[in-house]
């Protein structure tokens, strides 16, 4: 048997035993509802229904210590359900570092499917409807899906639903080349945006932003240290705007002068790199956080499980569900 | 006529947009020129997810290699687009009770599409970003070389901005008195990113700048039609 | 030594990352938080603006980088929440509605249950199209928003009265993942209008080196990566929380302590790489 085959088994099995021993004993995994009535009127006292959002354990805990099989908070077997595929989706994602496996691209598969419709469903509800449909049959839209909305017919939309129509086409296996036409207009859209944009923020603004004062005067008189910041800062961005001046070459003065911008830009790399990484390690606590938290119940830096004396002692006597 | 009227159509509302920051009269048709513009970005989603099941089902059909992971991406793509259009288990806009669950919340708490954000959603793509620690970690290992005096100023910088940047750096040099406080850990990594990562970015961002305005000017003026494709079909 | 560690296979190293920042988690470990310059000056942007204020919030992220800029989130909704700021919630990615969401239903209407909604806060929700978006809405708002996110007219919601487009905003409070996000919010909505309009954000650690350019005239102040998060909340909490490592505003915080150690694992393979390398080309193996 493979050396790896062997550490899987090894790891799943004292990871099951662990799962087994903590679900036995009630300690881990459990999701609970705060079930609240929406529209309560004089005919429906009780709502016109009900929404279920997501409550912490104590909550339940709390609320069943002061009035025992009440059921405004309660346990969902879909949360829990839920929670268990949360976590198992993220311990597929995470076995890709020991090893590319089936479990791991079922993963993967799922989330390509997932992202593309979320992102569909969200383009067509919160833009296609009210700013494209609302905008050509604002009627037909506000008695179907937006009561709230009030608007007038403008039919210059038929525009952007054409280019929309003539973008879809590139799907077609004939006639493709249309969906150039919605193309170019985005790529011309695109460089009208940036042309002006990028020539008042990035350029222009950046220019006057580095001519600052080579010495700082302040109540206190003469500030060397924010003086030498400042023409450090000024130097630094003529030595790198050499640099990046490819038309000369790279010789003498101005080979010397480029390559302190090349130890500028290193610096800047550096600096880089290290956010970058500040930036991932939070993204990996993040996930660690879940499973130890919301799955696992190992910590509770939040205090979801947090029972307060008396609810405690009702909950040794076996009530907790 | 199929490289003139996508140039056109490429080069009127780009010209229209930079009159618009001069002319205010103008301002009303770059206006209306972003507003297709956004609208065009969200038909671009469904182009996305079009082409999406267009790939996996060739590729069921052809029974491709991996084919089975298409068809549990088709599978979850087919789901979680019925179940969000269709806005399933959702509740009328509580402002309106009495009308259809269309005029509902398609992201209300709760229901099926939620469910699908919360525990199918934010797991597997937080999860993905997060493999990108591990593969920082192995590359710090693998290729950060003080190969030169370039790649030890780069170490040297991050060695400071990862201590600096966490009470590792408070601490190691906590103890230097007030008049060497500049030289203490966590000031260095200010002085660093105030001094000579603004300076760096920003001579990068002038560059971009330039060849940003270059670039958009080139093919509003049609002298770049390399987005209109080779022409053969 | 020399010969396990040029050999070593990457998922050990994998293993110690997961240690380093799985432990400290497990141990709850904390460490104290400085503010500095940044951060301060975020924070004072937003707490020298008066009751009733507007502020834009702009919450251009999603689940992906949830773990750096939820705590901002989740700071600047209590900061201004605690100020009674009027907040204009709005979203350039599309799954920012629910980051918005989720912001409102921990901070706003657990922590501010007498703020009312349509008076105190607002959700105006996603639209597509990133600087396209802010092109349109510094000039007339309702061109694109006829609704808030919950289906009910611009018009008819109190505090968008008056509000014709976002230059009437005081202060444009922006998170941002990546692109459309702070770059083009300063791009598009401050530079064109400076005398109209200021704005202070919280990003990753990936995009904040790249933001500094537009440091201070631009872009008066940054929150970045999770310390960043982590100042600004202890600042916050300082002067307007009860209980100042209470739940979910101590996230940043807690964070911290996994990013110290993984810093150090950081430094350490690096420092091993390069004691291999220089190994190696002393015996001459290069």
């Amino acid at each position: 048997m493979q050396r790896t085959t062997i550490i899987s088994a090894v790891v799943m099995g004292l990871a099951g035993l662990f799962l087994v021993f903590r679900v036995s004993t009630g300690s881990m995994g459990k999701a609970y509802v705060r079930a609240t009535p929406q529209v309560v009127d004089a005919q429906h006292p009780e709502g016109h229904w009900q929404t279920e959002a997501p409550a912490a354990p104590a909550e339940y805990w709390r609320a069943e210590a002061a009035a025992p099989g009440q059921q405004e908070v309660r346990f969902s077997w879909s949360h829990t359900l839920g929670l268990w595929v949360a976590a198992f989706f993220t311990l597929a994602i995470l076995s890709f570092m020991y090893c590319d496996n089936p479990v791991y691209k079922v993963a993967e598969s799922v989330v390509v499917g997932v992202s593309a419709a979320y992102w569909m469903v969200v383009g067509f509800w919160e833009v296609i409807v009210p700013n494209l449909l609302g905008k050509l049959m604002p009627g037909t839209i506000k008695a179907w899906a937006m009561p709230g909305l009030e608007a007038e017919t403008e039919w210059v939309y038929l525009v952007p639903l054409t280019l929309g129509v003539l973008l879809l086409w590139r799907l077609s296996p004939k006639g493709g080349w249309i969906s150039r036409w919605p193309m170019s207009f985005i790529v011309g859209v695109f460089c009208g945006l940036r042309l002006v944009t990028f020539i008042h923020a990035d350029f222009l603004s950046q220019i006057r932003n580095t001519i600052i004062p080579l010495t700082v005067f302040s109540d206190q008189g003469f500030m060397f240290w924010d003086s030498v910041r400042n023409i450090l800062v000024v130097l630094s961005v003529l030595v790198c705007l050499v640099y990046f001046f490819f038309s000369i070459e790279h010789k003498g003065a101005v080979g010397k002068t480029a390559r302190a911008g090349t130890w500028v830009l290193m610096i800047t790399f550096g600096a880089a790199f290290g956010y970058t990484v500040m930036g991932r390690i939070a993204l990996l606590a993040i996930r660690l956080e879940f499973l130890f938290d919301d799955w696992l119940w190992l910590v509770d830096p939040n205090g979801k499980r947090v029972v307060e004396e008396a609810a405690s002692l009702i909950l040794g006597s076996g009530m907790v569900g | 006529m199929k490289r003139t009227v996508p140039f056109l159509i490429a080069s009127v509302p780009g010209f229209v947009l930079i009159v618009a920051y001069f002319i205010p009269p103008a301002e009303g048709w770059g206006e209306s020129v972003s507003i297709w513009f956004d609208v065009l970005a969200a038909i671009a989603f469904i182009l996305g997810g079009g082409n999406l099941l267009k790939v996996h089902l060739r590729k069921i059909g052809k029974q491709d290699t991996g084919w089975a992971y298409s068809a549990i991406t088709v599978a979850a793509f087919a789901i979680t687009l019925i179940i969000g259009l269709t806005k399933f288990g959702v509740h009328p806009n509580a402002q309106f009770p009495d009308t259809a669950h269309w005029t509902g919340q398609y992201r209300e708490v709760g229901t099926p599409f939620w469910w699908i954000y919360e525990y199918a959603f934010v797991p597997l793509t937080a999860t993905i970003f997060a493999l990108l620690a591990f593969y920082v970690a192995s590359a710090a290992f693998r290729a950060f070389r003080a190969r030169n005096t370039e790649a030890v100023l780069l170490l040297s910088t991050t060695f400071i901005i990862l201590l600096g940047r966490t009470f590792a750096g408070v601490y190691l040099t906590g103890w230097l008195p007030d008049a060497l406080s500049g030289l203490r850990i966590e000031n260095l990594t200010i002085d660093i990113m105030r001094v000579f990562t603004t300076a760096g970015n920003r001579a990068i961002m002038i560059g971009i700048a330039l060849g940003t305005a270059s670039v958009s000017l080139k093919i509003l003026l049609g002298v770049d039609r390399s987005y209109l494709g080779s022409g053969d079909d | 030594m020399y010969e396990l560690l040029k050999n070593l296979d990457r998922r050990w190293i994998f293993l110690m990352m997961l240690l380093c920042v799985s432990v400290p988690i497990l141990l709850q470990s904390r460490f104290p938080e400085k503010p500095t310059g940044l951060a301060q000056a975020v924070f004072d942007e937003i707490d020298q603006l008066e009751e009733g204020d507007r502020v834009l919030m702009a919450f251009d992220f999603d689940p992906a980088s949830e773990g750096e800029l939820g705590p901002m989130a989740t700071a600047f909704s209590y900061h201004c929440a605690s100020k009674k700021l009027r907040m204009y919630y709005m979203a350039l990615w599309p799954v920012g509605p629910q980051m918005i969401d989720e912001a409102i239903r921990n901070v706003v209407e657990t922590d501010f249950p007498d703020l009312v909604y349509g008076e105190d806060y607002v959700n105006l929700g996603f639209k597509s199209g990133g600087e396209g978006v802010i092109k349109v809405i510094t000039t007339d708002i309702r061109q694109l928003y006829t609704t808030d996110a919950l289906g009910t007219s611009i018009d008819a919601i109190p505090m968008m009265q008056g509000v014709d487009n976002i230059r009437q905003m005081d202060l444009i409070v922006n998170v941002s993942a990546g692109t459309a996000g702070t770059k083009e919010w300063v791009q598009y909505a401050v530079t064109p209008y400076p005398e109209d309009l200021r704005i202070v954000a919280g990003c990753t650690g990936v995009q904040a080196p790249l933001l500094y350019p537009y440091i201070p005239d631009q872009l008066p102040g940054l929150l970045g990566a999770i310390k960043g998060a982590a100042e600004y909340e202890e600042l916050v909490m300082s002067k307007y929380g009860e209980d100042v490592m209470a739940g979910i505003y101590s996230e940043a915080r807690r964070r911290m302590g996994p990013q110290l150690i993984a810093h150090l694992l950081m430094i350490a393979l690096i420092i091993a790489g390069n004691v291999i390398y220089f190994t190696d080309r002393r015996r001459g193996g290069r």
